[in-house]
């Protein structure tokens, strides 16, 4: 690893004066993706500002709707999730298990027991790995990206592999979205890296509006998928799947498998998003 | 700079480089080298100690992220020095360790999962024990011997 | 006795590795130590037109910068393969010249052209970095087909072709005919993956120089310590033998690939001469990818014809293996005295003609890893096997049956004489414990979860403890293979074993005192086994090709009958009774039926004092042994797969694995059971998950975990491990050897059962999810077609 110099700061905005400073600093959340990119010299950043003890990045809070004095869980609720927020800890939110579980579930299956504890919502957001979960969730819940200057629609934020409409200086503080109604996700893990080789998120929202979005099959990142979303919105069921052409265009070949078996795998994981 | 933590109940402090990883901390400069590294994509998991706590990889974190914590390595599992932690019994009972490169990272991982499906009430299943060691590989044993050293392990941890 | 022979004995060794106090190489600090970083090819094949390292060597902390030139200059050797293998028209092979650091060309990514040493590991790299090379690109080659065909790049002036040798066993004209008179001939093109063999301790070493006694010390990730200081020594003229000292402590893992001495330990030493500091290196996993040798890759063609009854009437194959770069220590045995002549399997086989070109290639050396050539072997004629009973509609089981080969001796068409075995056995065992009469109804019940299931057979043969000296000298071994012992009872009665075999991993400290603790009956706390020193032991071959059980402990046995010898000796001088009344058991020396005894430790006390022993007998008690084996050990056996496949996504999951084995005599079967484990997950691996790829221009994809799929705990199943053995006839204990069998084994049988559950029998290793269901579409093609 190169030399940096390295930050602790309790606050965003302590963290937004040294960004303003420093030749090249980097935000510091969780370090899963940024340290073994430092470590194998791919990055060298200035200076790394480690956000684990700023307040108030952290934790999930639900603004549930009541009716009649009880919990409704049928979608509509605000979910919020601090910036700082690790995948166990999302993960293990049973609040966010009532609202909506498939949220959980896909936290803790994000790389592994040791990385759940350490990688954060906010990191995998910023990162935007084209095989990362997290973005085909956001994508597909219309989630809001907050930053310590604005709100950021997920179809704005997200812009193709490892691009994201974050500026200079622009840290995420949380995200946020309305719990939907249905949703879920299906995952076919890189069986080497772990990392999605094709995710695809579906979501009902609570007007009935149905999207779609694919993480890790694209050639250019996360992306949604309209033949599947017109399909679900007319029927929410794996038969409705069956009937869409996914084609492979656009879809990544590497040694783990040719666009076409992605193509395979987005339908067999809407299928299993739905299950 | 001077990075002060607390690793295996001890108090340490030292003068290191901002850039210093938590593994090479603990291994460098505290000498304690049953802690490894076996690769460079925070995947092997033979780098696995517990962070106030909880399992993290020592190799994708740097030691002043982890300033101020309490740190335990597998040199600091037992309660005593003449005593083996039960993890550490059953991981030999079970012949979990043919070469031993990945088992200080395999035994944190597993006492890691333990405590939390213990705390959490849940059962820990062969499944579920495979699913967990998805961040720790082994070479030697097709991990068949880790799994039940993994098993009896929790229930020795259970009844101790 | 609880802890002699065929006693679960919990492992001596494993409170250091549970308690985080090992000592791998990399634990080890040496005063004043240094850092080495290397200098490496981006590129696959260059000319290195200048190295400018000035920028490097004015970083303040930097030592130096070592160079090719330099080192050739100072009379550094070049890396040799140590066997000797010559062509169908008696010509010697063409070996390349392979430098420590590259001189003029470079001819694989990852190629050394300098070593810098620093006073930190980060600053060594930055060093290195800075270290600018000019290269001139050169067309590049990956393949072994390719780099065979007319106007491919060439890799070494005095290999034209890229062809090292055109080796051939075996008589081509009966073989031919033979097949041409065959009611049956099953034929089929055959790949055996690269692999990366990933033992999880990465490489390390640590050189110092002591100037004042003109001495060296190596401590070094190997398998095999006093090879390794021969090797350095005799070819490489880094140091005279007796001043250099070769210690491997904790090695963690090896299979094959930490038996080879590579450059940077050759590096490393003279660079420790050269700037009087002690150097240390320590590769990172994407350094392993691109520097330590790798195994298999081979591609054949074979032809296995059968009569109207199904016996098999002959054999040809055809191999072409890919040796990458250069030829590191053993690779040119691989592919040939290791691999050709398993080509009988279990059968009976009157026609066997086999021949191998192999080939310089852009790629990293290959050489021995776990199994080497003997897995190649046996997923060929396991294949063959599967396949022609699938085309003669017979059952697979049944059809290797009818050919086994029943009784022994059985002298093979290709070199090898089987000692032992029985293959109708471990093929009933392993039947009954896979319960393959109900898997038409596991089956069924699979298909009505959407599932397909398959199960597939594997009956291997291997040999292990390659010898004896003289029959693997004869086919070009520049070694002799036997192995060395020395059994040291102390004065007050415990006892240490001093052995040329290495542990990284096997559980010798624990293994070879149970043979100890059997013979003298001994509690095994009282027995310390020494190893991994060349200070320490006087001589060894190391551990590699499952040899340190009929090899080394046949030693150990060797010694002991000296040491048994003498302790009788003594006994009956001091009882004043027959040595042949002497009996040792419980802790003593007795004379048999009557009260009169000595305690063990007595024994060793008067063996010290000398106060009374026999006339003109030495004092001391201790003994050593070189042992040679008569001939190879042949463990053998069967192993059952069954699978079952979703056909949505290609996804494979092992939902059975069944071995039976016949290792011989089995000392401890904790461990035996272990090393199976161990291996058919690397089986496993290989079958479904591992492999190396390389690009048209020579780059390794595959080169992290990102795209190297190890098998992880999720991927494999737990294991069902049976044994039904003969004893072998060979050495002392009856022993076979177990380490490579699972490895060797398991392939085919995973790659059979897949095969069987799709219908399509085109099908290459590794069948990943995406293979599997490529594979099935063209099953569905198929049918539509029709």
């Amino acid at each position: 690893m190169y030399e940096t110099n390295f930050h602790s700061v309790s606050s965003p905005q302590e963290a937004e004066a040294i960004l303003a400073t420093a030749t090249d600093a980097k935000i510091l959340a969780g370090g899963q993706t940024l340290i073994p990119t430092m470590k194998q010299r791919l990055a060298a950043p200035s200076d790394v500002i480690d956000l684990s003890r700023a307040e108030g990045l952290r934790g999930v809070t639900i603004t549930k709707r009541k009716v009649m004095g009880v919990i409704k869980a049928d979608g509509g609720e605000t979910v919020t999730i601090g910036a700082m927020t690790t995948h166990a800890e999302v993960a293990a939110n049973a609040e966010l298990a009532e609202v909506f579980p498939a949220m959980c579930r896909l936290a803790g299956n994000i790389g592994d027991p040791a990385v759940r504890h350490r990688g954060t919502i906010g990191g995998s957001v910023a990162n935007n790995d084209p095989a990362a979960d997290y973005p085909a969730a956001l994508l597909a819940l219309a989630a809001t990206i907050h930053t310590n200057k604005r709100e950021i629609a997920a179809s704005d934020y997200f812009q193709g592999m490892f691009e994201t409409a974050l500026q200079e200086g622009e840290i995420i503080t949380a995200v946020s979205f309305q719990a939907p109604a249905a949703g879920g996700y299906g995952k076919f893990p890189n069986p080497a890296s772990r990392y999605a080789m094709a995710g695809v998120f579906v979501a009902r929202s609570k007007d009935g509006a149905v999207r779609v979005a694919v993480t890790g099959a694209g050639e250019n990142g996360v992306f949604r998928h309209a033949g599947l979303e017109a399909a679900l919105t007319a029927d929410y069921s794996a038969n409705a799947v069956d009937g869409v052409e996914v084609s492979a265009e656009g879809l990544m070949s590497d040694l783990h498998g040719t666009a076409a078996y992605r193509a395979n795998l987005i339908k067999v994981m809407a299928k299993r998003a739905l299950a | 700079m001077k990075i002060a933590m607390t690793v295996n109940g001890k108090s340490v402090s030292r003068d290191v480089p901002d850039n210093t990883l938590l593994v090479e901390y603990i291994r460098d400069h505290l000498r304690l080298t049953g802690t490894h590294v076996g690769c460079d994509t925070s995947q092997c998991g033979a780098c696995v100690v517990h962070v106030d706590g909880r399992a993290m990889k020592s190799c994708t974190m740097l030691a002043a992220s982890a300033s101020g914590a309490q740190v335990t390595t597998v040199e600091g599992l037992a309660t005593s020095k003449d005593e083996l932690h039960p993890m550490q019994v059953a991981f030999k009972e079970n012949h979990g360790l043919q070469c031993g490169f990945c088992t200080p990272g395999m035994i944190m991982t597993a006492t890691d999962m333990v405590a939390r499906y213990q705390g959490q009430g849940k059962e820990l299943t062969e499944e579920a024990i495979r699913h967990e060691l998805e961040g720790n590989i082994c070479r030697c044993t097709g991990y068949h011997n880790i799994v039940k050293s993994i098993v009896d392990g929790a229930s020795k941890m259970t009844t101790a | 006795m609880s802890e002699g022979i065929g006693a679960r004995v919990l492992r001596k060794e494993d409170k250091r590795f549970i308690t985080g106090k090992g000592r791998y190489t990399d634990d080890i600090i040496e005063a004043n130590q240094a850092y080495a970083a290397f200098v490496r090819s981006p590129h696959a094949h260059a000319r290195i037109v200048s190295v400018d390292a000035s920028a490097a060597l004015a970083m303040e902390g930097v030592e130096t910068v070592l160079m090719g030139p330099e080192l050739v200059a100072d009379g550094i050797g070049n890396i040799i393969c140590g066997w000797g293998v010559t062509s169908k028209d008696g010509s010697p092979m063409n070996m390349g010249a392979w430098s420590a650091l590259a001189t003029e060309k470079v001819r694989y990514v990852g190629d050394a052209v300098a070593i810098v040493v620093a006073d930190s590991k980060a600053l060594a790299k930055s060093a290195a970095e800075a270290v600018v090379v000019e290269y001139e690109e050169l067309p590049v080659v990956v393949g072994s087909v390719e780099a065979l065909a007319e106007g491919a790049p060439q890799l070494h002036e005095n290999a034209p072709g890229n062809l090292i040798f055109d080796w051939e066993i075996g008589d081509l004209a009966p073989t031919d005919a033979a097949l041409a008179s065959a009611a049956h001939v099953t034929e089929m093109d055959i790949t055996n993956n690269r692999l990366a063999p990933n033992p999880m301790e990465p490489r390390s070493a640590i050189a110092t120089f002591n100037e004042a006694e003109d001495h060296y010390t190596l401590y070094t990730t190997s398998q095999n310590p006093h090879v390794a200081r021969l090797v350095l020594s005799a070819f490489y003229n880094v140091a005279p033998e007796h001043k250099l000292r070769v210690i491997a402590p904790d090695v963690g893992g090896g299979f094959g690939s930490k038996i080879y001495i590579y450059p940077e330990e050759i590096a490393c030493l003279w660079a420790a001469m050269k700037c009087g500091r002690s150097v240390k290196w320590t590769s990172d996993r994407t350094e392993a990818f691109l520097t330590d040798a790798h195994g298999r890759d081979h591609v054949s063609t074979a032809k296995i014809g059968f009569d109207k009854d199904g016996k098999i009437v002959g054999l040809k194959v055809n191999t072409k293996a890919n040796l990458g770069a250069y030829m590191s220590l053993f690779s040119s045995a691989v592919p040939t005295y290791l691999y050709a002549t398993l080509l009988s399997g279990q059968y009976d086989i009157a026609n066997i003609y086999c021949d191998v070109q192999a080939v310089y290639t852009n790629t990293v050396p290959v050489d021995a890893y776990r199994g080497a050539g003997r897995p190649e072997a046996c997923y060929l004629i396991e294949r063959l096997m599967e396949t022609a009973a699938r085309e003669m509609g017979v059952d697979p089981a049944a059809l290797r049956a009818k050919n086994f080969v029943k009784s022994f001796p059985h002298q093979t068409p290709v070199i090898m004489a089987y000692d032992s075995g029985d293959f109708d056995a471990n093929l009933k065992q392993a039947q009954e414990a896979a319960d393959v009469a109900g898997f038409a109804a596991r089956k069924a019940e699979a298909a009505s979860r959407g599932k397909l299931r398959g199960l597939g057979y594997s009956n291997y043969i291997e040999a292990c403890g390659i010898a004896p000296s003289a029959a693997v000298g004869s086919l070009g071994a520049g070694v002799g293979l036997w192995e060395s012992a020395e059994v040291r009872v102390n004065p007050v009665g415990t006892i240490e074993i001093l052995t040329g075999s290495h542990s990284h991993g096997q559980g010798h400290e624990t293994t070879f005192a149970q043979i100890v603790a059997e013979r003298f009956d001994l509690p095994t706390e009282n027995i310390q086994i020494v190893h991994g020193d060349t200070d320490k032991v006087q001589f060894g071959m190391g551990t590699y090709g499952s040899r340190s059980g009929a090899v080394g402990m046949s030693a150990i046995v060797k010694a002991m009958d000296k040491v048994e010898a003498k302790v009788k000796k003594i006994a009956a001088h001091v009882l004043e009774a027959g040595e042949d009344d002497i009996v040792i058991e419980g802790g003593a020396v007795k004379v048999a039926g009557t009260d009169k005894q000595m305690l063990w430790h007595e024994v060793g006390l008067a063996a010290y004092t000398a106060h009374n022993i026999p006339e003109g007998m030495e004092p001391g008690l201790k003994e050593s042994a070189f042992y040679d084996p008569t001939n190879f050990t042949f463990p053998a056996g069967c192993y059952i797969c069954e699978v079952e496949v979703d056909p949505e996504t290609g996804v494979t999951e092992v939902v059975q694995f069944v071995a039976s084995d016949d290792f011989g005599t089995i000392i401890n079967p904790m461990i035996v059971e272990g090393q199976v484990h161990g291996g058919i997950a690397q089986g496993i691996g290989q079958a479904m998950l591992e492999n190396v790829v390389y690009d048209e221009m020579g780059q390794q994809l595959s080169a992290s975990y990102m795209d190297y799929t190890m098998p992880r705990a999720d991927d494999l199943p737990n294991y069902s491990v049976h044994h039904a053995s003969t004893v072998c006839p060979g050495n002392p204990l009856g022993m076979k050897g177990c380490g490579e069998a699972g490895a060797i084994g398991s392939p085919p049988a995973v790659i059979n059962a897949i095969t069987d559950a799709i219908g399509n029998n085109n099908l290459a290793m590794p069948a990943t999810p995406a293979a599997v269901w490529a594979a099935l579409q063209d099953v569905q093609s198929k049918i539509a077609a029709e």
